[in-house]
């Protein structure tokens, strides 16, 4: 960290007043030149809604933001680019189609004959760029066809082509691998030292925080609670200012010995849209009262295979055995009456009905039982609203009635519906997937709880999730996938984060093959 | 034997050019909303628009230009009012597109009967035509003089039009915002441009071009105007620009494809084979070719998948 305590970002009690809810509650924060600075928070805490303000893609309902001492006077990203303000945002602004030279000069492209595009000139441009930052990228690689790790350094050469000295990173490692978040603080580290840059990276990985950071800002429901030193604070500390009181991060106890073999796949061949094999011959047991887990980067074929296990996408080869009935070239209705239970990885699209109340998606999949109709054709609304009532309370919904829509609640809430709904189900298979993403901690907290609970019943879970700390520390045995093979199994106690990561890109696998066992 | 060559002959090619025109200058329109993300099945009425604005205004000023121009002008407003429900509102881009085809079809009849006081079609010898373009140099070469030559002026315009699109579009930063607006617009938006104005801009592009074919169809090609005269363009036109994949040689190609199709019909007729029949050569064509679309991609899909089994058990 430099010693010059210069101020570059200044916000003068910031309020943003959304529609039914104030992100931002008269913010104050400094932020110095030449540091890297971390905020942190839970979801919806507000700390993405003040980095989108100071990219102008808010206008503040109250208070004012001063760049380099300049007061900002209108909020538009191309006035937050023109002052070095650059954001590299959770979701990739990329166009996949074009390539990264096109991306990365895209709305300050190099001009020929004053209006034609000189696209030699941007691919030399871009190609100087990389070098001058040390950051190794193809110029003539179409975007769609590089790695995520490969995607976010583009984004972050497209904010240094527009002349960017304060860099706003938004969740930067929720896509990548143990081994690419450290180039990736590498890269930090580099353009804070070398080209005196000034980073803000938004993150709720408190490990992070400790590891990359000069200073934490730490926020919840929209204020900020406490800035601090990044040496003179711990993980604890952090979480307890997010949450507002303590959490427990100790391992949570599981009980009982595994027993019969509940899911089983043998040699499983499973398409993706394309047409593209995405699951490449796995085979795989989980027994009762254990949990499985599948750590692998996104889209190496751990979605087709939930897909395919809960029937929800055709199995091209192979078998699959739920409660030891043959469950292959079935429907997602007749697998469920075998057994399982399905959290799935994208709640708003597969998960709950977003136009629908909390009681309705509460009884999906049990409306015709008797306790809820009448011989299937007519709700006992009474019954239903009693037994919604119920799941309410017991998986503490807060913040919402029994009759809110769905489509209104927060993530962490819309994900408790849908373990309440299919937790409640009590069925001896449970196939989750991606149980928390971007879920407040909190809730996370709640809902591993539920999980390990169910596990110490008896149940075979099979977890799949992009946090490999969720991974680690929920499952008893873990395997890691890479494109669509099983690449290693271990057993949860026995291996570390680095290593898993080496099996998940694919540069070790377990030699002889021997999964499932 | 004879029969052949009284189908397969200079004039068929000549028929060609003359009928693709307008489904080619639609098409270029089409293919910029594609691109700009915005699915537009108003071309049709666009079309009839134009071509009714282009007899009337040549009729009234007696000049082919002036016609020309106001039916372009009045594409312009039209784009801008596809854009303003479908850009700004945000409404449904495929019921705007149905209501402007029948508005267009209604509007046309309404004021053909009330301007010039007839039904169905309105010729008249005061309606100027586009003028005819011959070059005497090519009069000496075989095939291709008769075929370049006599064409009217709007074939040659068109041709550069294909050109200046694929300029437009792959070669000058304008074109890759428009694109960009249409694939990722959040990717535009971040840059610093607004990815509507690309829209509005793609619509208003769409708009002139469906305007010059409309002109094309009502002043070079038949010199009068017949309710309904648009007879499906706009959707054969859409079909092209799926079948080209938005990109403009591709779809320059697909609709001259649709064009020998559309005069092969009309050959047809001349040896007999009953009209009713030939003028459904273009439409079924239209849907062989959307279905070798599918039908081609739906194949490679399932031959990877294949393969990639293969390559499997190979290795098991």
């Amino acid at each position: 960290m430099k010693d010059t305590k210069e101020t570059i970002v200044k916000f003068e009690n910031i309020s943003m007043q959304f529609p039914g809810v104030l992100a931002n509650d008269d913010v104050s924060l400094e932020i110095k030149k030449g540091e890297i600075f971390a905020l942190v928070g839970e979801n919806g805490a507000g700390k993405s809604t003040l980095m989108n303000i100071l990219y102008g893609l808010h206008t503040p309902t109250a208070g004012n933001v001063y760049v380099k001492g300049q007061k900002i006077e209108k909020f538009k990203p191309m006035g937050a680019i023109e002052k070095g303000v650059g954001m590299v945002h959770q979701h990739f602004m990329l166009v996949p189609s074009f390539t990264v030279a096109q991306n990365i000069v895209l709305s300050r492209e190099p001009k020929k004959m004053k209006f034609l595009y000189d696209l030699k000139k941007a691919n030399s441009q871009v190609r100087e760029l990389s070098e001058d930052y040390g950051l190794k990228v193809d110029p003539e690689a179409v975007v769609g066809e590089i790695s995520v790790g490969l995607q976010q350094r583009v984004e972050i050469l497209k904010t240094l082509y527009r002349g960017a000295d304060v860099l706003i990173l938004d969740e930067p490692t929720a896509v990548l691998t143990p081994q690419e978040t450290d180039e990736l603080f590498k890269v930090i580290r580099r353009i804070v030292e070398e080209k005196d840059m000034t980073v803000i990276i938004i993150t709720h990985k408190l490990y992070e925080v400790m590891a990359i950071s000069d200073r934490v800002g730490v926020m919840r429901q929209g204020k900020l609670i406490g800035v601090e030193e990044t040496k003179n604070v711990n993980e604890r500390i952090l979480a307890s200012m997010m949450v507002g009181r303590e959490v427990l991060f100790d391992k949570i106890e599981k009980t009982g010995e595994p027993g019969n073999v509940l899911i089983e796949a043998d040699n499983l061949f499973v398409a993706d849209n394309r047409g593209l094999m995405a699951v490449n011959g796995v085979s795989l047991k989980v027994r009762a009262g254990e949990i499985l887990g599948v750590a692998a980067i996104e889209g190496n074929g751990q979605s087709e295979l939930v897909e395919a296990l809960t029937g929800m996408r055709s199995v091209k080869q192979g078998q699959i055995y739920i409660c030891g009935q043959e469950a292959s070239g079935r429907d997602p209705g007749e697998i469920r009456k075998m057994g399982l239970a399905h959290i799935p990885e994208d709640r708003i699209s597969t998960g709950v009905a977003m136009p629908s109340s909390i009681t309705d998606n509460m009884i999906i999949g049990k409306e015709r039982r008797s306790e809820f109709s009448v011989k299937g054709i007519h709700l006992k609304r009474s019954s239903v609203a009693r037994y919604a009532r119920e799941l309410f309370d017991k998986f503490d919904l807060r913040g919402a009635g029994v009759d809110t829509e769905v489509g209104s609640l927060s993530g962490g809430n819309m994900q408790k519906v849908v373990v309440a709904r299919e937790f409640s189900l009590d069925t001896p298979v449970l196939i989750v997937a991606q149980p928390t993403r971007g879920v407040d901690v909190g809730a996370m907290e709640f809902i591993h709880k539920q999980i390990i609970e169910k596990r110490n019943h008896g149940c075979a879970i099979l977890l799949v999730s992009a946090d490999l700390d969720e991974v680690m520390r929920l499952s008893d045995r873990i395997i890691t996938m890479y494109e669509g093979r099983i690449t290693g199994e271990f057993k949860a106690q026995e291996i570390d984060k680095r290593d898993i990561g080496y099996y998940m890109t694919g540069s070790r696998t377990a030699g002889g093959g021997e999964e499932g066992a | 034997m004879e029969h052949i060559f009284d189908v397969f002959n200079i004039g068929l090619l000549q028929n060609t050019l003359r009928t693709a025109t307008p489904v080619i200058l639609a098409a270029m329109g089409g293919l910029m909303t594609e691109q700009a993300g915005i699915m537009n099945i108003g071309m049709d009425g666009m079309i009839l628009i134009g071509a009714f604005v282009a007899v009337a205004f040549s009729f009234a000023c007696a000049s082919a230009s002036i016609g020309v121009l106001i039916a372009v002008l009045c594409g312009i407003l039209i784009g801008l009012f596809f854009a303003l429900f479908v850009v700004k509102l945000k409404s449904d881009e495929f019921i705007i597109g149905m209501a402007l085809n029948t508005f267009a079809g209604g509007l046309t009849v309404f004021l053909l009967r009330s301007i010039f006081g007839v039904k169905g079609t309105f010729s008249n010898s005061g309606i100027v035509a586009l003028p005819k373009v011959h070059l005497d140099f090519l009069d000496s070469i075989p095939v291709i003089g008769p075929l370049l030559n006599d064409n009217s002026i709007f074939v040659y315009i068109t041709w550069i039009l294909v050109f200046l699109a694929w300029l437009f579009l792959y070669r000058t930063p304008c074109g890759f915002w428009l694109r960009a607006a249409g694939e990722h617009p959040e990717s535009l938006e971040t840059a610093g441009i607004n990815p509507d104005k690309m829209k509005l801009m793609a619509s208003v592009l769409c708009g002139i071009f469906c305007g010059f074919a409309g002109a094309h169809l009502s002043l070079g090609y038949l010199t009068m105007f017949t309710e309904g005269m648009s007879n499906s363009r706009g959707f054969i036109a859409f079909a092209c620009v799926i079948f080209g994949m938005a990109n403009p040689p591709k779809v320059f190609l697909a609709a001259l494809l649709f064009g020998f199709l559309d005069a092969l019909g009309l050959r047809l007729q001349s040896v007999g084979v009953p009209s009713d029949l030939t003028s459904t050569v273009p439409y079924i064509a239209t849907v062989l070719m959307l279905v070798y679309v599918v039908v081609s991609t739906d194949r490679k899909k399932k031959k990877k998948t294949k393969q990639q089994l293969v390559e499997a058990s190979e290795r098991a």
